[in-house]
C-alpha cells in the first residue's frame, strides 16, 4: 500500500473512533449504517470482483445473520451469542445453497441465489409464530457484551454499541484485506479470469467457489447480526431482493477492481440516498441512474478515480 | 519405453456427430507425439477426454496403468497430466509471474491458505521465478498478462501448462496466430523443455514442416479414428495417409 495511501487510512480511522465526541445521534447512526454495509458489500465483491460469480441473494444470508441475532437476542441477552450465532446461521445456509448452486454459473447461479432470497423473504413473512410475520421481531435488545472470563460490557447507549460496530467492521475489513492478497485470494481471482485453466493448473474450481460463496456468506451475516440491535425491530424486507441490490449498487458504485470499492460505495450509497431523499422519495430511481452513469463513464467505480493515481495500477503484490 | 497414457476403445458422440470412433493409441514416456489430421478429425477432443474436460461414452483411458476415465481433471493434474489450449487461455489480470504461481501453489497444495500473505510463499516464488527464466519472461515479471504481446502470451502458456511438473503434457495449436519468428521460439522452447525437463509432450500442430522436424512419432487422425502412426518417414511414405489427407504435392 502506497505511504500517502496509509496515512490517509490512519487519519480515517482516528476520526472514526474520535466520532462520538465529533457528531451528535444521527450522523453516528449513519456511520454504523455504512460500516454494516461496507461489511455487506466486500463479502459481495470477494464472490463478485475476485471470485467472478453474481449473487441477487446475499439479502437472505443477510436477513438469516439479522433474524438469528434477533431471537437469541430475545431469549439470552448477551450480544455476543447473538452476533456468534447470527452469523453461524448465515455460514451454515451460504454453505448449503452454495452446495447445490456453485456448480453453475453465468445466469443459473444469479436465479438460484434470487429465488433463495425471496424463500428467505416468504419464510420471514409467513411463518409467523417463529419469525413475528409483516411485523418482524421487535424489542430487540441491545444486550451486554458478555465473554465469560474475558469482558462483560454495556451497551445501554448508542455510542457504546457503535464502537462495537467499529470494531467488528474494521476486524472484517481487516481479515478480508489479507484473504485477498493470500494465495487463497489469488486462487480465486484465477478462477475468475479462467475457470478451466484453472481447474487445468490444479485447482478444484466448485470447492474453491464453494469457499467464498460460504465467505460472501458470513459476511452478510456479521452484516446483518450487527444490524438487528441497531435498529430494535427487524421486518421480511430485509430479505428482499431490493435489500440484495444495496451491496451490487455499493460496489458498481465505487468499483468492484479495487479492494476499498465497496467501501468507498457503501458511504456513497448513503450519502446519495440521504440527499436525494429530501427531494423525492424515489431516491432508488436517481440512485440507479447514477450508478448507470458511472459504469457506462468509469468502468472502475468512483475509488478508481479518487484513488487511481496512488494507486496507479495495483502495484504487484509479490516483491 | 514405459507406457505414460493408453487409450483403448474410445468412443465419444456430440447429438449426430460422433467425434471419437473407436480410439486405440500408446504414449509412451519420452517420445515426443505429435497428432495431425483435418479439421474435425477428433484431435482436440481426444485430448479433452485425455486430461477430463470430457467423459467418454465408452472406452478407457489408462495414466501409467492407473484408469483415470471418469476422475475430475484438477486429480488428473495431481497424477501428472496437463494441457494447453489452442484457444489463448491464461489469467488475464494477474501478474505473470503469479499466472505460474497458481499451478506451482496447487501442486505444493498451498492454495487454500487463506491468511498468509503471499510474499511468504519463498519457494513457489522462487520456482515462478526459475519457471520465468526457463520461458524468457523474467522482464515482464509484475507485468498484467493480457498486457503481453500475444507471441509472449503464448510462450506464457506453455509456462502454465509446465508448471505442474507433469510427465505428460498435451500442446493444442501451440503456435497458432504466431508469425514466422515467433513459431521458432515456441517451437524450440517446447524441444528445450522436454529435454531439460523430460516431460513428454504430445503437440497437436498444423504446420507439416514444424511437425515433421520437431516430432519423434507421427499419429494421424481422421474421422474420429487413428489413420496410421509411426515415424516421420514412415508416414511420408504411407499411401493411405497421402490420399486421404496430406495431398501428394505436399510430402512431394
Amino acid at each position: 500500500m502506497p505511504r500517502r495511501l496509509a496515512a490517509l487510512l490512519m487519519v480515517l480511522v482516528l476520526v472514526l473512533f474520535a466520532l462520538p465526541w465529533l457528531a451528535g445521534r444521527y450522523p453516528l447512526y449513519l456511520a454504523m449504517r455504512i460500516l454494516i454495509l461496507s461489511v455487506f458489500s466486500l463479502g459481495f465483491n470477494l464472490l463478485f470482483g475476485y471470485t467472478g460469480l453474481l449473487s441477487f441473494g446475499q439479502a437472505g444470508f443477510y436477513a438469516v445473520g439479522a433474524y438469528g441475532c434477533a431471537k437469541i437476542l430475545l431469549a439470552v441477552p448477551n450480544l455476543f451469542l447473538g452476533l456468534l450465532g447470527g452469523v453461524l446461521a448465515a455460514g451454515i445456509a451460504a454453505l448449503l445453497l452454495g452446495i447445490l448452486s456453485v456448480r453453475h454459473t453465468r445466469i443459473y447461479i444469479k436465479m438460484l441465489t434470487l429465488a433463495f432470497g425471496m424463500m428467505i423473504f416468504s419464510i420471514a413473512l409467513k411463518w409467523r409464530d417463529f419469525t413475528g410475520g409483516d411485523d418482524g421481531l421487535v424489542g430487540i435488545p441491545r444486550a451486554p457484551l458478555e465473554i465469560p472470563g474475558l469482558v462483560s460490557l454495556s451497551l445501554a447507549t448508542m455510542e457504546r454499541y457503535y464502537y462495537v460496530v467499529l470494531v467488528v467492521a474494521l476486524l472484517a475489513i481487516g481479515a478480508m484485506y489479507r484473504l485477498v492478497r493470500s494465495p487463497l485470494g489469488l486462487t480465486l481471482q484465477a478462477i475468475r479470469d479462467s475457470e478451466s485453466r484453472a481447474e487445468f493448473a490444479g485447482v478444484p474450481v466448485q470447492r474453491y467457489r464453494l469457499v467464498s460463496f460460504t465467505i460472501a456468506g458470513l459476511y452478510a451475516g456479521v452484516a446483518g447480526a450487527l444490524l438487528a440491535p441497531l435498529e430494535a425491530t427487524i421486518t421480511p424486507p430485509e430479505a428482499h431482493w431490493s435489500t440484495s441490490a444495496e451491496p451490487v449498487l455499493a460496489t458498481l458504485l465505487g468499483g468492484a477492481h479495487i479492494f476499498g470499492g465497496p467501501i468507498v460505495g457503501a458511504f456513497l450509497f448513503f450519502m446519495i440516498k440521504d440527499v436525494i431523499v429530501r427531494f423525492t422519495q424515489y431516491w432508488l430511481i436517481w440512485l440507479g441512474a447514477i450508478v448507470v452513469a458511472l459504469v457506462l463513464g468509469f468502468r472502475g467505480g468512483v475509488a478508481s478515480i479518487l484513488f487511481g493515481r496512488l494507486l496507479a495500477r495495483r502495484a504487484a503484490r509479490v516483491r | 519405453m514405459s507406457d505414460l497414457l493408453t487409450v483403448s476403445g474410445l468412443r465419444k458422440r456430440f447429438g449426430e456427430f460422433t467425434a471419437i470412433n473407436g480410439v486405440e493409441l500408446t504414449l509412451p514416456a519420452g517420445r515426443l507425439t505429435a497428432i495431425i489430421g483435418p479439421n474435425g478429425a477428433g484431435k482436440t477432443t481426444l485430448i479433452n477426454l485425455a486430461t477430463g474436460a470430457l467423459t467418454p461414452d465408452t472406452g478407457t483411458i489408462r495414466f501409467k496403468g492407473e484408469a483415470i476415465t471418469h476422475l475430475a481433471t484438477h486429480d488428473r493434474v495431481r497424477k501428472g497430466l496437463s494441457r494447453s489450449f489452442q484457444i489463448m487461455n491464461i489469467f488475464t489480470r494477474l501478474t505473470v509471474l503469479e499466472n505460474v504461481l497458481l499451478p506451482v501453489l496447487a501442486r505444493r497444495g498451498r492454495t487454500r491458505v487463506p491468511f498468509s500473505r503471499l510474499e511468504g510463499e519463498g519457494e513457489a516464488v522462487a520456482e515462478g521465478e526459475r519457471i520465468l527464466r526457463e520461458i524468457g519472461l523474467q522482464e515482464h515479471r509484475d507485468a498484467p498478462a493480457g498486457a503481453l504481446s500475444h507471441g509472449d502470451q503464448r510462450l506464457l502458456e506453455l509456462g502454465i501448462a509446465v508448471a505442474p511438473e507433469p510427465e505428460l503434457c498435451f500442446l493444442d495449436e501451440p503456435s497458432s496466430g504466431l508469425t514466422p519468428v515467433e513459431r521458432a521460439t515456441v517451437l524450440e522452447l517446447v524441444r528445450r523443455l522436454a529435454r531439460e525437463r523430460q516431460t513428454t509432450f504430445v503437440i497437436v500442430e498444423h504446420d507439416m514442416d514444424v511437425v515433421f522436424s520437431l516430432a519423434d512419432w507421427i499419429v494421424v487422425m481422421n474421422r474420429g479414428q487413428v489413420l496410421a502412426e509411426g515415424t516421420a518417414s514412415q508416414i511420408r511414405e504411407n499411401r493411405q495417409v497421402r490420399e486421404v489427407y496430406l495431398g501428394e504435392e505436399v510430402l512431394a
